[in-house]
């Protein structure tokens, strides 16, 4: 399986995310977001965490509308895997491939600190391989992640069971304590916590491993 | 021609940076400040002349990429030819 990760000036997390799909057993190719085709193949696209043209305008709106960007939504309309990672999850909502939106935190502050995170749904190729309800410990680092959409999108995002986790303590305001949702197809993901950097001994657990690991072995040809 | 464009959260959205100053205000003293919103202006010089025409490029502009339609609202403001 191939996994495409993708650069703007200003992602710093690309590299995590590039390893994170490696060790899961992918090939992964890096992709400037100046390309406007994806490479032969592709799977899945990364769409990596830090602060894509330093967050002007609004965080990611202008990494949504790079020269990459059509590329990426014709691979999610065609039923391609996508998985937005923190900035990345901001770039997918401002594409429009994700409803609502990223506001800045509830308490202000840049909050950078592992919390835990219940994983509210198994029906999908992401979290397949966690346990109904499991709390893992995974880091957030991010300054504008209070999820927020209109009342009648939660509704439909909670009836559909397209929340993939909540914070079992909120950090940032989120409504509905919502921190990663997915497509209506399932096989798009925005989550704002780092998957790809619980993934390793080194980082003190491995429990994001098991994102990558499902993906691998769950996707479905595109 | 140049245009000014004002991008606000929408009502109802909450907004935690004005919330702050609404705070800050207070403690400086102000009194009776009842809420506070903060928002953005945007100021673009234009090469198009015919304000109608304008208008509609920037109202295009906006939908696209200037104000986030989810939770922005925005309205845009002619002032005419800068000296």
């Amino acid at each position: 399986m191939r996994a495409a990760v993708i650069t703007y000036p200003g992602s710093n997390c690309d590299r995590d995310l590039a390893r994170a799909f490696d060790l899961a057993g992918f090939e992964v190719a890096k992709v400037w977001h100046k390309e406007t085709q994806l490479p032969a193949g592709t799977d899945v696209v990364g769409v990596p965490g830090g602060f894509s043209y330093g967050d002007y305008l609004r965080c990611g709106a202008i990494a949504a509308r790079s020269a990459i960007s059509p590329a990426v939504a014709a691979h999610a309309a065609r039923g391609g895997y996508v998985l937005g990672v923190c900035n990345g999850f901001q770039v997918l909502t401002e594409m429009g491939l994700l409803p609502g939106a990223l506001l800045r935190n509830a308490g202000l502050k840049y909050v950078c600190r592992v919390v835990g995170l219940t994983v509210a749904t198994t029906d999908s190729a992401f979290t397949a391989d966690y346990d109904p309800g499991v709390v893992i410990p995974v880091p957030i680092a991010h300054h504008d992640g209070n999820y927020t959409a209109d009342a009648a999108t939660l509704d439909r995002l909670e009836a559909d069971d397209r929340v993939a986790f909540r914070y079992a303590d909120n950090p940032n305001g989120s409504a509905r304590d919502i921190a990663g949702i997915l497509s209506e197809n399932r096989r798009v993901l925005g989550m704002m916590p780092h998957p790809e950097r619980r993934f390793e001994a080194a980082h003190g657990g491995t429990e994001g491993a098991a994102l990558f690991r499902a993906l691998l072995g769950q996707m479905a040809p595109a | 021609m140049k245009a000014r464009v004002h991008v606000m959260l929408k009502d109802g959205v909450l907004d935690p940076q004005g919330e702050a100053v609404r705070h800050a205000l207070g403690t400086l003293g102000f009194e009776g400040v009842t809420g506070v919103r903060q928002g953005k202006v945007i100021e673009l010089n234009l090469a198009e002349s015919d304000p109608a025409k304008a208008e509609a490029a920037v109202r295009a502009m906006c939908e696209k990429l200037l104000a986030n339609a989810v939770i922005e609202k925005f309205s845009i403001e002619l002032v005419g030819e800068i000296a």
